[in-house]
């Protein structure tokens, strides 16, 4: 069996010292060998920005694609191989802005892979600019008299897009982190995971301090039920969505591969590719 | 006695102009008849004047007729637009209802008869179209009882008495036509050989074509003149285990479609123009990383939403090279419907074989135009993986990278599918080394760019060109592509019955160009003329790009959204001599 170091391969990160995203690719790799997985059937897909280097940097399969676009790719990989363990990841800018059709998509498409954004309220990658998880008020190279536009929540949107599992987390509580990953994994569905990765060269804001501060963990709010749509999105408000811990699951829906008609259990890439001649004559004949 | 018929059937938007053309089509087709029927439509769902050309034959045809034997109007309007068209013994048929007016400059006789007013009385208006194929099938001089089986399979499921219904107004509308004609029989249609062939548009055929080249997943956003394609595969990819999402856009449908193929499904896309635009960036990340896509362009009238039910063959250049930066892509064009499933087919190889994207141009005409079709073989359809690798990987030591970018000779690396043990490397849309990971290293660069461009240049593709050559030292070569082959194979013969040695080359394979099977046919040639459905010459420039001769060359163009006539080419050609 796998332990994390065998998802650790040779490539040193990119990333500038203390940047959140470490923790998460360390989550991550602890999260799939805890599961049981073996690093072929995992396969990690990542959009572009800092965080998007993640896929590089975990020894399983890996496509770091284009902005914004982890989500279809990643749904492409699993519709074609449903054996195979997806995670798709990215940053704030990648999922919430040029890529947030998608996101909302996915998540009421409900296709079984796990999507972590890594949420640094900036664009990182491109040296400091407004997010859509930028505060208003907040200034960046963009916005120098501070944005004047609002923060998206990205965990409320979820619950009203049709979500079936949404959790929060914060990279520095890498336990708490990595059993969220092992419960998303396992949850039959769109699981979606947005993490507090603070950029320690371009959000002087939203800093590691400034998040333990402000924080609320759903394990110390006595009697919170996360199978309660309702009482996550009260929740949610009433902590302007800074919350961490399971938000919301919903067990019962069937995720999309077990609703579509006729979807083989044997994964799709080994499917045979040719038509016999009976078949085929059947094709034309409705046709003639 | 005649072998060939052209009938139109025309009037307002959802008046079920469209039944009316099908049944009729329908049931000659299983006389045996060779048919095809090309659709004037606009975006509207109702309203708006729409028709339905058909052509009627004993042999197979390709292109729209010039002209008109036998016009079906339900409204002032579709005579009004179309009696032109008309042969000087052809005829109107129309609905008595709105008091149709005969042109006055046209030879044509108009006959009107009650379509609406025997619908009603047999039940419902609804059957004016049955009644105006009865009075068709009188002019021809046909047997009613064909109809019989295909009336049955569409109204089968509301009963028989719906079927008797509809059957009672064809043949109420026979014997009136009968009895205005009397013995005038001007019309008479040859006897067809009988054979059960096929009766489909091109799209039905791309997507039969997927099919049997083993595309297993389709994602896709609607666009007209694509969206047959999505919906006939998933009709039929359930039963083999696939399916199709309609996905958000086409961005997500050009990227998912890259994700399955990289999980090792065969899979497609398709759109037109405006859906192509947004899937260019895509398009790149397939080219760099090496994963096969086949992409479906039905090209439609552009810019922008421009002409989005008409005739238009200008996505030519965008096509060839539309992605940023550098990449090896296949475009292949094919000239029929028999082609365009062929094509498809061969699309899914030749992506795995070469690993990168292949578009499969196809154009509005043909994607749309129903018509008959040689019987299709499915043993002429292969499927080839190329280097994609199945049995056992041998151990890596040290967790280190298959070389998934290994550079070797042809420029084709070895590929496998996630899930494969000892297979790990990395994808990415980033300048990459042999296993994958990202280097900026300009060596690097250098050896990793110049392995994917070489990847296509000794492409194996069947007939690149399609050529009809029958000179050695042409006066004229015509060349085209996509569904301009009819209408240039109809003016060919003309021509030369005029004395003009004509060859015709239809080129199939547009990237890589064709250029050492084009040479030869451009230099004995004394006049060139390119045929295309654009503004700019599109097709014209690349020839001259490729195979110099610019002298020699004329662009034919037409973008009024209309297909090209074989009289159009015809005359233009006959112009040059
Ligand atoms: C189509 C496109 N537009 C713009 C860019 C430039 N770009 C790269 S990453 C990025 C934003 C990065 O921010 P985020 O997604 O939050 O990731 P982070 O770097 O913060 O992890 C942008 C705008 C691009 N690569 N592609
Ligand atoms: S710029 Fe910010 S997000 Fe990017 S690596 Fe550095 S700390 Fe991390
Ligand atoms: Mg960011």
């Amino acid at each position: 069996m796998a332990t994390f170091k065998d998802f650790r391969n040779n490539v040193k990160p990119n990333w500038c010292p203390g940047c959140g995203d470490f923790s998460v690719q360390a989550a991550i790799q602890r999260a799939a060998a805890n599961v049981g997985l073996e690093p072929e059937n995992l396969a990690v897909i990542s959009g572009i920005g800092c965080s998007g280097r993640i896929s590089g940097y975990i020894n399983s399969y890996g496509f770091h694609g284009i902005h914004g676009r982890a989500l279809p790719i990643a749904q492409g990989v699993k519709m074609a191989n449903r054996e195979l363990t997806v995670i798709a990841s990215g940053g704030d800018g990648d999922g919430f802005a040029i890529g947030m059709g998608h996101t909302v998509h996915a998540i009421r498409r409900n296709i079984d892979i796990t999507y972590i954004v890594m949420d640094n309220q900036i664009y990182g990658l491109t040296k400091g600019q407004t997010s859509p998880r930028s505060a208003a008020g907040f200034k960046t190279k963009s916005t120098p008299e501070g944005s004047i536009e609002q923060a998206i929540s990205p965990m409320e949107l979820a619950l009203t897009a049709g979500a079936t599992f949404v959790a929060q987390s914060f990279s520095t509580d890498l336990k708490d982190l990595t059993a969220l990953i092992e419960a998303g994994i396992k949850h039959k569905g769109f699981s979606f995971i947005n993490v507090f990765s603070p950029c320690v060269t371009y959000n002087k804001v939203n800093t590691y301090d400034w998040f333990k501060e402000n924080l609320t963990k759903l394990s110390d709010i006595e009697g919170y039920d996360p199978s309660n749509r309702e009482m996550a999105m009260q929740t949610l408000m009433k902590h302007n969505g800074l919350v961490t811990g399971l938000i919301y699951q919903d067990k019962e829906r069937k995720s999309y591969q077990e609703l579509v008609p006729g979807y083989k259990e044997t994964p799709l890439a080994h499917a045979e590719l040719q038509l016999d001649e009976e078949q085929f004559d059947k094709l034309v004949a409705e046709f003639m | 006695m005649i072998n060939q018929l052209s009938w139109k059937v025309g009037g307002q938007q959802g008046e079920g102009i469209e039944s009316t053309g099908e049944i009729f089509s329908i049931a000659l087709n299983r006389l045996g008849y060779y048919l095809y029927g090309y659709r004037h439509f606009s975006s509207r769902i109702k309203g708006g004047h729409t028709n339905n050309k058909i052509r009627v034959s004993t042999t197979q045809v390709r292109s729209i007729s010039d002209d008109l034997d036998i016009l079906v109007a339900f409204d002032q309007e579709t005579i009004d637009v179309n009696y032109k068209e008309l042969n000087d013994d052809g005829i109107i048929i129309a609905d008595a209802k709105f008091i149709p007016k005969q042109p006055e400059d046209t030879k044509a006789v108009l006959y009107a008869v009650p379509f609406t007013d025997i619908a009603t009385e047999l039940g419902t208006s609804l059957m004016k179209n049955m009644v105006a194929i009865g009075a068709t099938s009188a002019i021809l001089d046909l047997d009613i009882t064909v109809f019989e089986e295909v009336v049955q399979e569409i109204f089968g499921r509301k009963g028989r008495q719906v079927v008797e219904k509809n059957m009672q107004a064809i043949r109420t509308g026979f014997d009136f036509m009968k009895k205005k004609l009397g013995n005038i029989q001007k019309l008479q249609l040859e006897k067809a050989d009988g054979k059960k062939r096929m009766f489909m548009i091109g799209n039905d055929a791309i997507a039969l074509g997927a099919l049997a080249g083993g595309c297993r997943f389709m994602a896709a956003y609607p666009i007209t003149p694509a969206s047959e394609i999505m919906e006939y595969l998933i009709k039929k990819l359930p039963a083999m285990g696939g399916t199709v999402i309609q996905t958000e856009d086409e961005i997500a449908a050009v990227t998912m479609a890259i994700g399955a193929n990289y999980g090792g499904v065969r899979a497609i896309t398709a759109s037109a123009g405006p859906g192509l635009s947004l899937k260019m960036e895509a398009i790149g990340l397939s080219g760099i990383t090496e994963t096969p896509l086949v992409i479906i362009d039905t090209q439609r009238g552009g810019p922008s939403t421009g002409l989005p039910t008409k005739q238009e063959q200008s996505d030519l250049m965008a096509m060839i090279y539309g992605t940023h930066g550098e990449i090896p892509k296949i475009v292949i064009a094919p000239s029929t419907v028999e082609e365009a499933f062929y094509d498809t087919a061969e699309a899914l190889n030749l992506a795995e074989e070469y690993q990168c994207p292949v578009i499969v141009l196809s154009d509005l005409q043909l994607s749309l135009g129903k018509q008959t079709v040689e019987p299709l073989e499915i043993d002429k359809v292969e499927i080839r993986r190329g280097k994609l690798i199945t049995e056992k990987l041998p151990e890596i030591e040290n967790k280190g990278y298959f070389k998934r970018y290994e550079v070797t000779e042809d420029g084709i690396s070895p590929r496998v599918i996630p899930g494969m043990k000892n297979g790990i490397h990395h994808v990415t849309g980033v300048e990459h080394d042999e296993t994958g990971k990202p280097s900026e290293a300009a060596e690097n660069r250098i050896v990793q760019m110049s392995k994917r461009l070489r990847k296509i240049e000794n492409i194996k593709f069947k007939t690149p060109v399609h050529k009809n050559v029958p000179h050695e030292e042409a006066d004229l070569l015509i060349v085209g592509f996509i569904s301009t082959r009819g209408a240039i194979e109809e003016a060919m013969a003309r021509l030369e019955k005029d004395g003009i040695k004509t060859n015709h080359a239809h080129i199939r394979l547009i990237h890589p160009f064709p250029t050492d099977e084009m040479m030869p046919l451009v230099k004995s040639a004394k006049k060139i003329v390119v045929v295309e459905n654009n503004a700019t010459g599109q097709l014209a420039n690349i020839l001259k790009m490729n195979v110099g001769h610019a002298e020699k060359i004329t662009k034919l163009l037409k973008f009024d959204g209309n297909p090209f006539l074989p009289h159009e080419i015809h005359t233009k050609c006959k112009e040059l001599f």
